[in-house]
């Protein structure tokens, strides 16, 4: 490639593709991330999309972006501000610019920048005239004819050009950063095996875009980013909620029940069906119910037979799931409920994040039907902790609450690929035939779990169902002694969960001017704004929690050795106020935003050393 | 031996008696409670269908009807208001093995439960649906339901009922249902011959009884049930047989135009051979819609297999398709999947 520019090393750096939805920023996004990936780079990348399928062209409203922060060291979150935009549209850079750093590179399709286009976005001038932009490296690329000139000797019409515009974009960012496109081009090979002259007309857009930027002056410098120092290991790129599909089928596996799903299509948390129902090859058993309800219940029949039994949902289907959880409370049967938080209340904001569900998921059902709450942090240890549900839910029989949210489920990141061989044995406490001692509430000692007999097993046939039963003969009750023993003994067997959970870790020094807790798809942020005071030398640690019902053993130890405690969601102050009333002894500080957006680290670093 | 077509469920090895699934439980119905009869031919039928006594899994909503698992000794399961076949649904998908009954009512399934309903229906799902229909809601003590006559006084309904009542036949099928029989409380020879029928059928079966409730709805059904207008007011179909009835035998259902017409044979010349033929295997719906939905003053209310048509069934089609997956898939365990597509070594 050409020499005559300068190379910028950088530790990191954040592009973000922005476009009318049907402008193909999210297969831009992936394709660049992929090529990220296989080039040795961590990642971490965020989908931004319209809760509408195509909302009207040129509209604030129809604008689709894809994030994607590259970077030689661990990459924790999709970064605070962009430093490549490229925005296909006027309405999509408008929308945009907001989340652009100084001097950002703005790589736009000036050829979309026609009167009508900028009215509708809003603008009162051109933007890529009047100045406004002076302070940015604009790059202002004729992409649609130039894409369109490309694909004319292979005899392409405007239509099919248009459709590869998001290629021509990606070849002039492959130039910045001095790529070659070569696993872009493996996938258009793939991809269009079947209709060959695609593979060459993506090929020509883009080399097009590769060559446009070689030539074009207002590019003054490339950027390089050397690889990022990883684990040793095999390495994927991984969404949230394809990770958690895979951690529920390594659970199936591993424990010897097979796999059942009962769900219901719901933003944004769907992916997980999605995948599930690719995988028939490993027994899985997929139901696309009829509604919310019918996705738990049916679960809840499958666990009742022997099977690992999820249901998975957001917000207003965790709402309508409630009355069911309480049945496999009351049944204390295995189940496993993911809820991808979205924001709320009601229909609320389906494609945007928040972790406002989490007082729902502790509490939101009727009588006293306590739950095991677990909060997955990372889109790759969605893996893990939908694994760890499992585990719980089947060990402990009771219904387990996996929180991830919209960020998480749809951001991706690099995972390391483990045997499964390699994850923690999973023993479902199996009742055997003709077990004369068998009552259906004759509980572990220890663990107070009860004894799971499968339908089909000689010698144990038994009924049971939401009406209070009697201990042990699980007999229907409306003993007042009894109930209460009951209801002692749902808490208490959650309780003991307790004691099979790894203790709560500081990351920093056990004592300290401010302890900053959080917990879920924050971690990325909150850590990395602890990380960077203390680099400065401040006197911070986070408690980051994935535990959250029974918190770990150490919580109140771990609370204990700071001047100030300062708890950081993404909602009104819900963990906090359960906090609040599990660790009564202590004050906390809280900083909360419900606007659907992640933290950004500077607002958590300036908050942090106001306290400081 | 009569043949079954479900070849899943394990044969139990020894013969069954009624005492085999009488359970250890106090029966709590009210006395003179139709629900004692529906019982009582779930006793006789169960030994008869052969299956291993552990393969009856039997599942209820919420209401009179629901109580019935804890009746019975098999695997049971009392889930919540209207979520039976939901419930169900998934036993059935993830263990094929299992002969899964549901005990609803007209609340519990047509009501609160109707979407669970319609769709397992729809889709087919082998499992066996005993439709307590006693025309109104009885464990809440007393409100009108979705089978309750308009008109009706109850206590929700002061002035009487406004609204328009379901027929369960039409309903079951309208949502494309494969199995369709009805039966009386007072008549137990012919719920244990539905019932087993239902049993034989692969797919969702749905066996309406018309059942009293003694506190609530006394003699609701007395018009078609009561001992002397029964021969009248019933007809009891039966495959491949004229369609007669009534105390002399004298009355018969023949095809008119478009729809069926009462006819009395000897009369205007009328004889067995223009009298319809009960083809209860038949594809097509079209007749036995007709024949679900015969009420009085006009019609006798049919009783016995409506319909019992094959289709394949939804739990059959999943195992077809894992086989179909297991047998072509490249991914064959977990670390497959986990190492498939993109991947690369970091050393």
């Amino acid at each position: 490639m050409s020499n005559k520019l300068n190379f910028i090393e950088k530790e990191d750096v954040v592009v973000k593709f922005v476009g009318d939805s049907g402008d193909g920023m999210q297969l831009a996004g992936t394709l660049f991330s992929d090529a990220a990936a296989l080039l040795g780079l961590d990642l971490a990348t965020f989908p931004d999309y319209p809760a509408e399928i195509r909302a009207p062209h040129n509209t604030i409203a129809g604008v689709s972006g894809f994030q994607v922060r590259i970077g030689k060291k661990k990459i924790e979150t999709i970064g605070d501000e962009v430093g490549i935009l490229v925005a296909m549209n006027p309405a999509s850079l408008k929308s945009n610019l907001k989340w652009t750093c100084k001097g950002a590179t703005l790589i736009v399709d000036a050829d979309s920048f026609d009167e009508a286009a900028i009215k509708k976005a809003g603008y009162a001038t051109n933007p890529l005239d009047d100045g406004s932009l002076a302070g940015y490296n604009l790059v202002k690329a004729p992409i649609s004819s130039m894409t369109r000139e490309a694909v004319k000797p292979l005899g392409f019409d405007i239509k099919t050009a248009d459709k590869t515009r998001n290629v021509f974009a990606l070849g002039i960012v492959y130039y910045i950063l001095d790529w070659k496109p070569d696993s872009t081009l493996e996938y258009f090979k793939l991809k269009f095996k079947k209709k060959p002259d695609l593979i060459d007309a993506n090929k020509a857009v883009l080399e097009g875009g590769l060559n446009y930027a070689d030539n074009v002056e207002a590019l003054k410098s490339q950027i390089h980013i050397s690889k990022a120092k990883m684990a040793p290991g095999r390495y994927r790129n991984i969404t949230g909620n394809v990770a958690t599909a895979w951690g529920f089928l390594a659970a199936a596996e591993r424990s010897g029940r097979p796999l059942f799903l009962g769900s219901y299509p719901i933003t944004p948390a769907t992916e997980i069906l999605m995948e599930l129902a690719k995988y028939k090859s490993l027994g899985a058993k997929v139901f696309q119910a009829e509604d919310e309800i019918a996705g738990i219940c049916s679960a809840i029949g499958a666990s009742y037979t022997g099977s690992l039994a999820l249901t998975t949902t957001s917000g207003p289907g965790l709402s309508l799931k409630s009355e069911a959880i309480g049945l496999a409370v009351m049944t204390e049967l295995p189940l496993v409920i993911v809820d991808v938080q979205r924001g709320g209340p009601s229909t609320g904001l389906p494609t945007k994040s928040e972790q406002s569900d989490l007082m729902q998921a502790l509490f939101g059902r009727n009588g006293e039907a306590p739950v095991v709450v677990i909060a997955a942090s990372t889109p790759a240890d969605c893996f893990n902790y939908a694994y760890i549900s499992s585990k719980i839910a089947l060990e402990h029989m009771t219904p387990v609450m996996l929180m991830t949210d919209g960020s998480l489920g749809n951001g991706s990141q690099l995972f390391r690929i483990p045997k499964v061989s390699s994850l923690p044995d999973i023993k479902p406490p199996m009742a055997v035939a003709n077990d004369k001692d068998y009552k259906p509430y004759k509980r572990d000692p220890e663990t107070l779990v009860r004894k799971w007999a499968v339908p089909g097993t000689v010698g144990l046939r038994h009924r049971i169902g939401g009406l209070e039963k009697e201990n042990v003969s699980g007999n229907v009750s409306t003993d007042p002694a009894n109930h209460q023993l009951m209801t002692d003994l749902r808490e208490a067997k959650i309780q003991k969960v307790a004691d099979f959970i790894p203790e709560q870790e500081i990351l920093g020094d056990k004592e300290g001017d401010l302890l900053v807790v959080s917990w879920g798809g924050t971690r990325g942020t909150t850590q990395a704004a602890v990380e960077e005071l203390q680099a400065q030398g401040k006197k911070i640690s986070l408690a980051h929690f994935h535990y959250i019902m029974p918190l770990p053993r150490n919580t109140h130890e771990v609370l204990a050795g700071f001047k100030k405690n300062i708890v950081c969601e993404l909602n009104s102050g819900q963990f906090v106020n359960y906090l609040r009333m599990k660790e009564p002894d202590y004050k906390y500080l809280q900083y909360n935003k419900v606007q659907g957006l992640p933290f950004t680290v500077n607002e958590l670093v300036s908050k942090f050393n106001e306290l400081l | 031996m009569i043949d079954f077509p479900n070849k899943t469920i394990e044969r139990s090895s020894v013969e069954l008696t009624k005492e085999d699934f009488v359970s250890d439980q106090l029966v709590k119905w009210c006395p003179g409670c139709g629900d004692h009869a529906i019982l009582a031919a779930v006793a006789n039928v169960f030994p008869k269908i052969g299956y291993r006594k552990e393969n009856f899994m039997m599942v209820s909503g919420i209401g009179c009807s629901s109580r019935f698992p804890y009746y019975v000794n098999t695997y049971g399961f009392h889930g919540i208001h209207g979520r039976a076949h939901a419930i169900a649904s998934g036993m059935k998908i993830a263990n094929p093995q299992l002969s899964v009954w549901i005990t609803t009512g007209d609340g519990d399934s047509m009501a609160i439960g109707g979407n669970h309903f319609i769709h397992i229906i729809r889709r087919n799902i082998d499992v066996n649906i005993i439709l307590f229909n006693n025309q109104i809601y009885g464990l809440t003590k007393g409100q009108y339901s979705p089978t309750t006559p308009m008109g009706s006084v109850t206590k929700t309904s002061p002035q009487g009922t406004i609204e328009h009542p379901f027929n369960p036949g039409e309903l079951v099928l309208g949502a494309q249902g494969t199995f369709f029989a009805r039966a009386v409380d007072s008549n137990v020879k012919l719920m244990t011959e539905v019932m087993f029928e239902a049993a034989r059928h692969d797919g969702t079966s749905i066996v309406e009884v018309l059942q009293n409730c003694v506190i609530f709805a006394d003699k609701t059904h007395a018009a078609i049930t009561d001992k002397e207008v029964r021969d009248d007011a019933q007809i009891h179909l039966k495959n491949g047989e004229p369609m007669i009835f009534g105390k002399a035998k004298d009355k018969g259902i023949r095809l008119k135009g478009t729809q069926l017409e009462v006819v009395k044979l000897g009369e205007n010349g009328i004889t067995e051979d223009d009298l319809l033929v009960h083809d209860q295997y038949q594809q097509d719906p079209g007749v036995h819609l007709m024949l679900a939905k015969m009420a009085p003053p006009h019609y006798p209310v049919a009783v016995g297999v409506i319909r019992s048509a094959m289709y394949p069934t939804y739990d059959d089609l999943v195992v077809d398709q894992i086989d179909h997956a297991k047998a072509t898939s490249k991914i064959k365990n977990v670390d497959d999947l986990l190492n498939s597509g993109d991947t690369w070594e970091i050393k």
